[in-house]
This record gives structure tokens, sequence and C-alpha cells, in this order.
């Protein structure tokens, strides 16, 4: 393995180990936020009992979030000196406010879990809603960092040199709002979707426990807003990169050459030597409508670009239909769960909805994972989408992959770990 | 020394940020020192009692480091970008055991199991809470001493090693971990209530402002050479006697205070005494940032970055600072009950 496969392997594995964490910080808050609402309101205790069930389950995810986060803010340096002497200046202002988001949410975080006995209930409450506030907020931030490397903005470039920078204008980037408002709802639905399920399969074996109904309910209004407002902003992504990563959304699409009132390519295996998408469905002008709203505009295909830009197109193009995929059904079960409310019937007495609830209980990590490969492999060759090579940005540290080897393994050893506690501490116990 | 004036206060918050590091985030180090060396009739009793100290409070200590990161890769990118590529290897190892300290201390909370699995944990976060320090303190010393200044070209053992695997470096990681469990030790005595405790607690802290004692005078030992200049400024700068005079009577107060069982006197002495070392570090290599390759004004980031993120800083602080108000008189204002509760459920998580 090269020290540059090495690098990349690295960061992207513990970019996609972190994500799971911070996506579940984002969305768990809400989640123990809203519960005990109900417990205030109403003094039925399974609602009690259910906060303190999922802020237990909170507590053990978010130490993992905050130890494989500090990992990343290293790695950024240790895998990648000559992007952060580059960039830091420029991007150093998200990832400041950031800072101060983490700190707020790990002081509240503290305060929310021993603080119990220590607090009046409604301060506890307010306790929990800083959390939620500032777990959200952090995630955005974060995403601002990540969006300008796809939208560089915010300095000039003199002698390969940024000058002229403007670091608020760099955190606002073009990319800024389309990408952070889908990270979020993205892990609102995720969230709400993997509890749902995991309740949906306690419920199809008991449908009559009051404590899988409430959590049901909860991880409901949560998941069914978030997934239905998933797609349109999928959608917005998709015509931010119509204008300024052209190249990643042909390769996305799978989509070789020029056309207008293109077709959408559903599926099937990209040949980058023959320049076609093999075995897929396509749908006439559609994506010329999903791109700019017109069923004539022209779409740029791949060829319109030299080779030595494009990025993996198979692996870029398989993983937008892995997320646009499992979003589709998300937001089919969330579909049905509206009928069901409409209709007045119960969710919890439904069992093929159950049933089909529990299967995607896995279904929006899946999602995110994939939808983060698009984002960061379909902008490869660069590191700075037009501006930096990922290949000139790496540490000049040999033998990276003795570093990758060990997190890898420290990572597996601690997804173990963490999957069990949760399984044998939290879920499995029978609900009082 | 014509460094502009806002980098130069932005040098200041870091080295405040570290300070701030330091004593809060090293002292739940130093406890899982103490969890390890936890020995006789009331170890479990100690164990508890660090385990209540820290369990509230680690995650908000911990994001002080985070901070430094930033606040440096922002403000000062090539520093950023110089330290993480010479000191590779002994800060790979320090993640590896920050992510174990931190989560086998939640993993031994939340484990109910109360079987020899979670006695694992604890081993866990104990062995990673007492090397995790001796390699930070080794990163400080490679940076101090002026090893870090090695050419691109250099032989991998030469740029990527040598620097920071020295007596000295060594010695400064030994001292780094003396501090972190002497801050341990004090905030300890006061926070537990039971009498026999705090003795042991006491004892332990005494212990370790002797190793303090005993590294800071081979440091300087190991550190005659590489050091003169460095000891040239300390000791011609006045600002930087005084500091020491400080720093010094701190340390006497510290030690007299813990004789006479003056607990919360201590406590305060060995802030004082601790934040003076890390200040001295600071004026020892001022204005250079690395000693021999960047000083805080060649490394700084442009007035726009400097000012944009200042003002962040400000505001960010109005938030901060009251929560982090809030949490410490919650949870710091009355003494741990960690001896009453041993028996029943010790590390009892939350319910
Ligand atoms: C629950 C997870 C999830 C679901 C159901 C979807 N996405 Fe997504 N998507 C993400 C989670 C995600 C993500 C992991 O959060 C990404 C990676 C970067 C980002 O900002 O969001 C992403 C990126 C991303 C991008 C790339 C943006 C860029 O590179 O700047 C596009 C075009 C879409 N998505 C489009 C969609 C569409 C049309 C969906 C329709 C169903 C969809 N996503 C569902
Ligand atoms: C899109 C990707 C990311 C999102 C949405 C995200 C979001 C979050 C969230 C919500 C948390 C707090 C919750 C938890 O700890 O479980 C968190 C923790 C953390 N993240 Fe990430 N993060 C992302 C990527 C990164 C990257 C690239 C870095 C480093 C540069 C990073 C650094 C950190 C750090 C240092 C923490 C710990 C903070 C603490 O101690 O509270 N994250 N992240
Ligand atoms: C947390 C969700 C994220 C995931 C799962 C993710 C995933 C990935 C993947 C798969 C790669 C490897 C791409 C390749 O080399 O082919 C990568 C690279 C990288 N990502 Fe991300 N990413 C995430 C968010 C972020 C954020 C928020 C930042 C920075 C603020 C970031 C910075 C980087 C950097 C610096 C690289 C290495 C250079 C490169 O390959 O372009 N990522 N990430």
């Amino acid at each position: 393995m090269s020290d540059l496969l090495a690098a990349r392997a690295q960061m992207a594995m513990s970019l996609g180990f972190h994500i799971i964490f911070a996506v579940l910080g984002i969305g768990m808050p809400l989640l123990m936020v809203l519960s005990e609402r109900q417990w205030l309101r109403t003094r039925d205790p399974v609602w009690l009992d259910l906060t303190k069930r999922w802020s237990k389950g909170t507590a053990i995810l978010f130490a993992v979030g905050a130890v494989s986060g500090t990992v990343l803010s290293f790695e950024l340096g240790l895998l990648w000196p000559a992007f952060m002497a580059y960039a830091g200046a420029i991007i150093g202002m998200p990832f400041s406010l950031e800072g101060f988001a983490f700190f707020t949410e790990a002081i509240f975080l503290g305060i929310y879990l021993y603080g119990w006995t220590k607090l009046s209930a409604r301060a506890h409450w307010w306790a929990g809603v800083a959390v939620a506030v500032s777990g959200t907020i952090s995630g955005i931030f974060v995403v601002f960092a990540n969006a300008w490397m796809n939208a560089p903005t915010g300095f000039r470039l003199v002698d390969g040199k940024p000058v002229d920078i403007d670091p608020i204008a760099a955190m606002l980037n073009p990319a800024a709002f389309s990408q952070s408002l889908h990270m979020t709802l993205a892990a609102f639905a995720t969230t709400g979707i993997a509890v749902a399920g995991i309740h949906a399969w306690m419920l199809r074996r008991d449908a009559s426990s009051a404590f899988h109904r409430a959590a049901l309910k909860v991880a409901l209004m949560v998941a069914v807003p978030a997934s239905l407002l998933q797609v349109v902003s999928g959608d917005l992504s998709a015509k931010f990169l119509a204008t300024w990563q052209p190249v990643k959304l042909a390769a996305m699409e799978g989509h070789f050459e020029t056309a207008r009132g293109a077709s959408l390519v559903i599926g099937g295996i990209p040949d980058e030597d023959a320049g076609v998408t093999r075995y897929a469905i396509t749908v006439p002008r559609m994506l010329s409508v999903l791109a700019f709203g017109d069923p004539d505009a022209e779409v740029r295909g791949l060829n319109a670009f030299p080779r030595a830009e494009w990025p993996p197109v198979a692996i870029t193009h398989g993983a937008f239909q892995v997320m646009v995929g499992l979003g589709s059904l998300m937001a089919l079960a969330s579909l049905w769960v509206i009928v069901c409310w409409v209709r007045k019937r119960e969710v919890a007495r439904n069992r093929p909805l159950l049933t089909f609830l529990a299967l995607l209980t896995p279904a929006g990590f899946i999602a995110v994972e994939a939808g983060w490969v698009v984002t960061e492999v379909g902008r490869q060759p660069w590191i700075i989408h037009g501006f930096m090579r990922t290949a000139d940005a790496v540490t000049p540290m040999p033998g990276l992959v003795i570093p990758f080897t060990i997190f890898t393994g420290l990572y597996l050893f601690l997804g173990v770990i963490v999957a069990w506690l949760l399984w044998a501490q939290i879920i499995r116990v029978r609900p009082a | 020394m014509d460094a502009p004036i806002l980098a130069l206060v932005v040098a200041g918050l870091i080295m405040l940020a570290v300070n701030a590091y330091v004593v809060l985030g090293g002292a739940d180090f130093g406890a899982g020192v103490w969890d390890l060396l936890a020995r006789g009739p009331r170890a479990a009793a100690q164990r508890a009692a660090i385990a209540e100290g820290i369990g509230p409070i680690w995650e908000a200590n911990h994001v002080w480091v985070i901070f430094v990161v930033v606040l440096l890769f922002s403000c000062f990118p090539p520093v950023f970008a110089h330290l993480s590529v010479v000191l590779h290897i002994p800060l790979t190892l320090m993640l590896v055991g920050i992510v174990l300290r931190g989560s086998a201390f939640t993993f031994r909370a939340y484990d109910a199991t109360d079987s020899p699995v979670q006695r694992q944990w604890g081993r866990i976060f104990a062995v990673s809470s007492t090397i995790t320090p001796v390699l930070l303190g080794m990163c400080v010393g490679a940076l101090v001493s002026g090893a870090l200044a090695v050419p691109a070209d250099a032989d991998f053992t030469t740029r990527f090693v040598t620097p920071w695997w020295s007596a000295f470096t060594l010695t400064i990681g030994g001292l780094g971990l003396a501090v972190f469990a002497f801050l341990a030790a004090v905030y300890l005595t006061v926070e537990v209530r039971d009498q026999r405790l705090a003795e042991d607690f006491r004892a332990m802290a005494l212990w370790a402002a002797l190793a303090v004692g005993g590294f800071a005078a081979l440091g300087l030992w190991f550190g005659r050479e590489t050091l003169t200049a460095t000891t040239q400024a300390l000791l011609t700068n006045p600002a930087a006697i005084a500091l020491q005079l400080v720093t010094g009577a701190a340390a006497v107060t510290a030690i007299g205070a813990l004789v006479a069982r003056r607990y919360r006197l201590a406590r305060t002495a060995a802030v004082i005494q601790v934040s003076g070392i890390v200040w001295g570090w600071g004026l020892a290599q001022f204005p250079a940032m690395i000693p021999g390759v960047h000083t805080i004004a060649s490394a700084a980031a442009p007035t726009a970055t400097l000012r944009v993120v200042l003002i962040g800083v400000a505001g960010g602080m109005v938030v901060l600072l009251p929560s982090l108000r809030y949490l410490f008189t919650i949870f710091k204002a009355e003494p741990a009950r960690a001896f009453e509760r041993v028996d029943t459920a010790e590390h009892e998580p939350p319910r």
C-alpha cells in the first residue's frame, strides 16, 4: 500500500467511524429532550424510564464520538500537513466556532447525565436542550469546513499562495448551505429511523409494551419529517453540484456524453474505458430536470473533462445509487407512517410496517457513509477542488500503513464493544 | 519581537488554553495514575472517589486540547503542519492513549455487569492515563529544547525519531506525569469527605511533589547544553524572574499547606505553581513558536484571519465561561460522597 493510499484509507476510516457517533450525537439528544418533555407533562414513568435509558446509551456514544473526533483534528495535520498549512488560515473560522459548540455540548452533557438529582426538573430539561442545540451546531460548522473543500472561496491565489483571505466568505461558501442542511437532516433521519427500527422490532414480539410504543412514537416524530425533507434537500445538493462540481455530478450519475435533455441513469455499471454505463435503467430527460429544473438543459458529461480529473467513476456512481436507494426506502416508510396516522391506525399494531421499519434500522448509517463517499471520492483527485491535489497534501512521513493498521484495529475493537454494551446493557434489559 | 499585536494576543490565548488543559484535563489524567497505583484497604474507595471526581467533567476538560489544536492550525498553520510532521509518532501514540482512556473510562462506568471485564476497563483506563502524559511531556520537551529544527532531507531517524527521543525529552515526559499526578492528588484531598481518604490523597500529593522536584532537577541537568539560550533568558528577563519567584513561592506554599492539612490553600497554590511552570515554558521560548523554525511573527496567519478568530473567541467565551462556571458549581461545590457508597455500587452510572 503506498503512503498516499494509506493516508487516504486512514482518513476515510477515521471519518467513517466518527460520523456514526456524530450522527447519533446530533440525533439522540433531540429524542431524549422530546421524551423528557413528555415525562414533565404527563408524569407517566414510562417516559422517565425511556429518557434515562436513552441517555445512558448517549453517554457511551458521546465518549467515543469525542475521542474519535479528537483523533480527527490531529489527523488533519498528521496526514495532510500541506493541506493544513495552506487551508488552516482560510477555514479556521468554522473550526474555531465548532470548538465552542463542542465545549458547550460537553459541558451540558456532563450536567445532563450526572445532574438528575442536582438540578430542578426544568433546569435539567434545559440542559438537554443545550446539548441538542450545540450538537447540531457543531455538526453544521464542521460541514461548513468540508464544504469549502468542495467550493473553495474567500481567497485569491498569487504565485501559488493564498492571499486576500476572507474567512467569513470562506465559511459561507456556496456549498455550505446545501451540504450542512443535508447532513443535519441526515443525522435526524438516521437516528430516528434506527431507533424506530429497534423498537419496532421489539413491538413485533409484544405490541402492548407501553415502553416501546412510547419510544416508537418519539422516534417517528423525528424520522418522518427528516426523511421526507431529505429527498428535497438532496435535490438541492445535486443542483449545487451541477454548477460547481460538474465532474462529480457526471461521475455520480455515470453520465459520459454531454447532452441536452440528458437521461437519468439508475443503477448499472460504469465502464470508464468504453465510456458507457451498462445494464442501467434510463429515464429520459430526468437528469436535466434534476440538475437544472429544465428538461432541455445541457448537462456536461465526463468526456467534457480531461481524464486526469475524473474521480473513480464506479465507486462514486455506486455509492450514489446506494444512498438514493436507501433514501427512497426511508421516505417510503415515512409516507406509510403518515398514512397510518391520517387514518388513525396504530403503527404499533401494523406488523408489515413494523417489519419494514425494523429492516431499515441500519439504512440511514449506510446512506450516510455512502453519501460521504460520493462527496469525498467524487472530489478526487482534488483535496481542495481545483486548487490542491490530494497527492500534494500528504505528509512526508513514511510507513503510514502502520498507523492505519493501528487505528483500524482500535476502532474495530471499540465498535464491537460499543455495540455489545448498547445491546447488553440497554436494549436487552427488560423495561420496568 | 515585532510580531503583530493580534498574533501575540492569539499566542497568549493558546498558552491560556494550554494552561487550562494542564490544570483541568491534566488532573483527570493524573487521577488515572492514582487509579493505577491505588493500594491497601481503601483502594476501592480511592478508585470510586476518582471516578466520581472526574465523571461529569472530563469531557469538558478534554475540549481544551481540541481548542489548542484548532487555534494553532487556524492562526499559526505552518507551526501545526511542522509539529504534525516531526512529532508524527509520539502524537499518534498519544492519540491512541486518549482514545483508550476516554472510552475505557466510560465503558467501565456503564458496564453494569461488575465483572472481571469491568476491572479490565479500569486497568486500560489507568494505564493509558499514565502513558499519555509522558508522551505529551516528551513532545513539549522536544519543542522547548530546539530539537524540532530538522531539515526536510534528513534521514528517517534524524527527522522523525531523534527530535523527541532523548534523555531530556523522557525526563520532561516524567515531569509531565508527575505534575498531573500531583494536581490530581491535591484536588482529591479537597473533594473527598472521608478523613482517611483525604490522608491517602495527601500522602500521594506529597510523593508526587517530590517527583516533580526530582524530574525538574533532572531536566535541568540533561538539558544543560541545549537549554543554555533558554536558561539565559530565564535568568535575565525580569518578567521571567518574577514568574519563577511566584512559582517557587507557590510550590513551597502548596507543600506547606499539604503538610498542615489545609487542603483548599494547597489546591490554590498548586494551580498557581503548575500554571507558573506552563508560562515559564512559554516565556523560555518566546518569541519562538518552534525554536529554530518559526517565531510568532513568521508563522502567524494573515490579520484578517486573526481578527475574525479573535472575534469568534470573544463571542464564544460569552457562552463558554458561564457554562463552565455552572458545571463546576454543580459538581464541585460539595465534597464527593464516594466513600459512603463504595459498598453498594461504585462508579454508579447516572441513573
Ligand atoms: C440519511 C442519509 C442520507 C439520505 C437518505 C440521502 N443522503 Fe445524500 N448525503 C448524505 C446523506 C443522505 C450525507 C452523508 O450526509 C452527505 C455527504 C455530504 C453531505 O453533505 O451529505 C450526502 C451527500 C449528497 C450529495 C453530494 C453533495 C456534495 O458532494 O456536495 C448529493 C447530490 C446527495 N446527497 C443527494 C441525495 C439525494 C438526491 C437523496 C435522495 C433520496 C439523498 N441524498 C438521500
Ligand atoms: C461531517 C462530518 C462531521 C460531523 C457531522 C461531526 C459532528 C460532530 C458532533 C455532533 C460531535 C459531538 C457529538 C459526539 O461526540 O458524539 C462531534 C465530536 C467531535 N468531532 Fe466531529 N463531526 C464531523 C467530522 C469531524 C471532523 C472532520 C473533525 C476534525 C477535524 C471532527 C472533530 C470532532 C471533535 C474534536 C469532537 C469531540 C468534541 C467533544 O469533545 O465534545 N469532527 N462531531
Ligand atoms: C464525517 C463524515 C465524512 C466521511 C465519512 C468522509 C469520508 C471520506 C473519504 C471516503 C475519504 C477518502 C476519499 C479518497 O481518498 O478517495 C475522505 C477524505 C478526506 N476527507 Fe472526508 N469525509 C467526511 C467528512 C469530512 C470533513 C468534515 C472534513 C474536513 C473538514 C473531511 C476532510 C477530508 C480530508 C482532508 C480527506 C483526505 C483528502 C482527500 O482524500 O481528499 N472529510 N473522507
